[in-house]
C-alpha cells in the first residue's frame, strides 16, 4: 500500500526539479522499461507475489493447527490385536475392544451360514456375497466392527427379522452375514482387516 | 447508534473520558434508548437470555476449576467430586445443568415471539440472522457440555451426533476423524470438547454484542409491527423496561429454582449416571429435550444422508425466513389466517419434540394397535409416521405457507402508529 501511494508524491516532489526531468524519465522508461521503478506491471507483480506469500504463509501456519486434531501417534499405535478363537463356542459371540471400538467375533452355526449364503441373491442395499465377508475356509468365523453404519450404536445379536443384528437406536436390521437389510443404515457392518495366523488365532488390524 | 441521550459529562473525570473513550456516554445511551411503549411480556426474554448467558459463564468457570477432562477421571470428577465433595458443587452444577435447559426455554420463546410479530422483517433481517448464529452456537455449546460428564448418554450422544457428519460424501469421514482425534469417540474427543465448550460461550457473548448493536440501529419491533413514528410512541429503556425485564427475570427465577432445588435431574437422563462404556449402547438413546424436534426430523427420513440434510435444513429455514415472508404486514395480530397457521406450527414443533423422545415404531395410539396399513417401512399408527407428517408441515410452513399467505391473505386494518390504537380505543370508550 505504502509503495503504491509513494509514486504520485514523488512525482509532485519531482516537479520542483522541472518538467524536463519527468520527460527525460518517461523517455528513459520507454527505451529501458526494466529501469523504471513505478512500472505498473512490475508493481502489480510485486503485489501479487506479496499477497501470495502472505496467503501461503497463513496456510502453512493454519495447517498444523488443523492437523493436530487428527489421531495422534499413540492413538494410531493401538492398531492391532491378536485373539484366540478357541474361547468362542459354536453359536456364541464375543465382543472385544479394538481401537476402542467394539468388535464382534461370531462363531456361526451351519444354519446361519446357510441363511447368509441364501441372502446373497436378495435385493441388497450394499450388495456383497457372504463369501466376500469371511475368509475362505473359515466361513464359521464372522468378524465385524460392532458399530452400526448409521450413527455408530452397537447392534444387538439375535433381534430383528433376519436372524442377525438389530440396532436399538434407529432400528437398522442386519442379517447373519452382517449385511444391512432394513432401516436407515447405508452400509453393511464393516469387516476389519484381519488374517488367520493359524486355525485358532486371528490378528486383527 | 444515533445520539438519543441528554447526557452531559458533569465531573472532570467524565469530561476527560468523554473525549477519549465515551463509555459513560454509551451506557447513558443504552439506558435512555427510546423503546416502543407497548412492548408486552414476550419482549422480556431478551433480558432473560442475557441473564442466562451470564449465569452459564459464571457457573461454568467455577465448574471448570473442579472438572477433570479425561475418560478415566471425568465421570468421577463430576459425580463424586463436584456433586458430593466440592463445597456447594451440587448447587453450582445444578444451576449450570438446569441453566442450559432454562436458556433453551427462553430462546425458543424469544424465537417464536420474533416469528409471530414479524421481528425478522426489514429492517431487522441482520438482527434475526445474528440471533440464528447465536442459536447455532448455543446448540454446539450445549451438545459439547452434555458430553463432559462422560456418562452413557454423554458418550453415545457424542457418537451419534458426530457420526451424523459422516453421512456427507467424501468430506464426511475425514471430518469425523478430525473431530474424534481417533477411530471413535474417546479421550481426545472429550478433551477438545472441553476446550471448545469453554471457548464458545465467549463467542456467543461477542455475537450477542453485535445482536444488541443491530437492535439499537432500527430499534425494537413491537406488538403492532408498526415502526416508531414519533417520540410519543416511545419511553426510555430505563426505568420502564429495566423494571419490566427485572420483574420477568424474577418470575423466571422461580421456575429455575423449582428445577434446581426440587427436580434437579428431571430434565436429564437416568443413563447418564452410568459411566461411559464404549462397548454397550443404552437401549434407547435420546438427546437433551431441546434437540428432540430435530432428532425426530432426522429419524423421519429413512435415508441417512437425506435425514441429516433435512435436520440441518430445518435450521437453515430459520436463516431464510426474512426472505420467505412476503407479507407487507409484520405483526400477526393483524393477520388472522397466518395466526392460525403459526399456532399449528408451534404445536407441530411440540409434537416433533414429543416424537423425538419415543421409539420410532411404537404406536401413537396404543389402544388402536397396528392399523395394518404399512406405508414404506412402518405402520401408519407409529411415531415415525407422526414425525413424517409433522416434518412435512414444518417445511411447508416455511417454504409454502409463509410465502403464499403473505401474498394471498387480506390483513386487518393496521394502525397508523403505536399510539393511535390506544387513543382510538379511548375515544371509542368515551362515545
Amino acid at each position: 500500500m505504502g509503495a503504491s501511494r509513494a509514486s504520485p508524491v514523488s512525482l509532485k516532489a519531482g516537479r520542483i526539479e522541472g518538467e524536463l526531468k519527468v520527460a527525460e524519465s518517461l523517455a528513459d522508461s520507454a527505451s529501458n522499461p526494466g529501469h523504471a521503478g513505478d512500472d505498473p506491471s512490475r508493481r502489480d507483480f510485486i503485489h501479487i507475489v506479496a499477497a501470495a506469500a502472505a496467503v501461503g504463509g497463513a496456510a502453512a501456519v493454519a495447517w498444523p493447527l488443523i492437523d493436530q486434531m487428527n489421531p495422534a501417534a499413540d492413538t494410531l499405535a493401538l492398531a492391532s490385536v491378536e485373539f484366540d478363537l478357541s474361547k468362542v463356542e459354536l453359536g456364541q459371540e464375543v465382543t472385544i475392544a479394538w481401537r476402542k471400538q467394539p468388535l464382534f467375533i461370531r462363531h456361526r452355526t451351519p444354519k446361519e451360514i446357510a441363511e447368509a449364503v441364501a441372502g446373497d441373491h436378495a435385493d441388497l442395499k450394499d450388495p456383497q456375497t457372504d463369501a466376500e465377508r469371511v475368509k475362505a475356509g473359515h466361513a464359521e468365523w464372522l468378524i465385524l466392527l460392532g458399530s452400526c453404519t448409521h450413527l455408530g450404536c452397537v447392534p444387538l445379536f439375535g433381534q430383528g427379522e433376519y436372524g442377525g443384528w438389530f440396532c436399538p437406536c434407529h432400528g437398522s436390521v442386519y442379517d447373519t452375514s452382517g449385511r444391512i437389510r432394513k432401516g436407515p443404515a447405508p452400509l453393511n457392518l464393516a469387516v476389519p482387516e484381519y488374517a488367520f495366523l493359524n486355525d485358532k488365532t486371528v490378528k486383527i488390524g | 447508534m444515533t445520539a438519543h441521550t441528554t447526557y452531559e459529562p458533569k465531573t472532570a473525570i467524565e469530561r476527560w473520558l468523554d473525549t477519549r473513550l465515551p463509555i459513560v456516554r454509551l451506557g447513558a445511551e443504552v439506558l435512555e434508548f427510546p423503546t416502543p411503549k407497548n412492548l408486552n411480556y414476550w419482549w422480556t426474554f431478551g433480558g432473560i437470555l442475557s441473564f442466562c448467558l451470564a449465569t452459564q459463564i459464571v457457573t461454568g468457570i467455577v465448574l471448570a476449576m473442579h472438572y477433570q477432562a479425561g475418560g478415566a477421571s471425568a465421570f468421577l470428577s463430576v459425580e463424586q467430586g463436584i456433586m458430593r465433595d466440592v463445597n456447594y458443587g451440587w448447587l453450582i452444577r445444578g444451576i449450570h445443568a438446569n441453566g442450559a435447559s432454562m436458556f433453551f426455554i427462553a430462546v425458543y420463546i424469544h424465537m417464536f415471539r420474533g416469528m409471530y410479530y414479524g421481528s425478522y422483517k426489514a429492517p431487522r433481517e441482520l438482527l434475526w440472522l445474528l440471533g440464528c448464529v447465536i442459536y447455532l452456537l448455543m446448540m454446539a455449546t450445549a451438545f459439547m457440555g452434555y458430553v463432559l460428564p462422560w456418562g452413557q448418554m454423554s458418550f453415545w450422544g457424542a457418537k451419534v451426533i458426530t457420526n451424523l457428519l459422516g453421512a456427507f460424501p467424501i468430506i464426511g469421514k475425514p471430518i469425523t476423524t478430525l473431530l474424534w482425534g481417533g477411530f471413535a469417540v474417546d479421550d481426545p474427543t472429550l478433551n477438545r470438547f472441553f476446550s471448545l465448550h469453554y471457548l464458545l460461550p465467549f463467542l456467543i457473548a461477542a455475537v450477542v454484542a453485535l445482536h444488541i448493536w443491530a437492535l439499537h440501529v432500527p430499534g425494537n419491533n413491537n406488538p403492532t409491527g408498526v415502526e416508531v413514528k414519533s417520540k410519543a410512541d416511545t419511553v426510555p429503556f430505563h426505568p420502564y423496561y429495566t423494571v419490566k425485564d427485572g420483574f420477568a427475570i424474577g418470575v423466571f427465577l422461580i421456575l429455575f429454582a423449582v428445577f434446581i432445588f426440587y427436580e434437579p435431574d428431571a430434565l436429564g437422563h437416568a443413563d447418564n449416571f452410568i459411566a461411559a462404556n464404549p462397548l454397550v449402547t443404552p437401549a434407547h438413546i435420546v438427546p437433551e429435550w431441546y434437540f428432540l424436534p430435530f432428532y425426530a426430523i432426522l429419524r423421519a427420513i429413512p435415508d441417512k444422508l437425506s435425514g441429516v440434510i433435512a435436520m440441518f435444513g430445518a435450521i437453515a429455514m430459520l436463516f431464510a425466513l426474512p426472505w420467505l415472508n412476503t407479507s407487507k404486514v409484520k405483526s400477526m395480530r393483524y393477520r388472522p389466517t397466518s395466526k392460525v397457521y403459526f399456532l399449528v406450527f408451534v404445536v407441530v414443533c411440540l409434537i416433533l419434540g414429543w416424537c423425538g423422545a419415543q421409539l420410532p415404531d411404537d404406536a401413537v395410539i396404543p389402544a388402536l394397535g397396528k392399523t395394518g396399513i404399512n406405508l414404506i417401512d412402518s405402520d401408519l399408527n407409529s411415531y415415525v409416521w407422526l414425525s413424517r407428517i409433522a416434518t412435512a408441515y414444518y417445511f411447508a410452513y416455511f417454504l409454502l405457507i409463509t410465502p403464499i399467505l403473505g401474498l394471498r391473505e387480506t390483513p386487518l386494518p393496521v394502525p397508523d402508529s403505536i399510539s393511535k390504537p390506544v387513543l382510538a380505543g379511548e375515544a371509542a370508550k368515551k362515545d
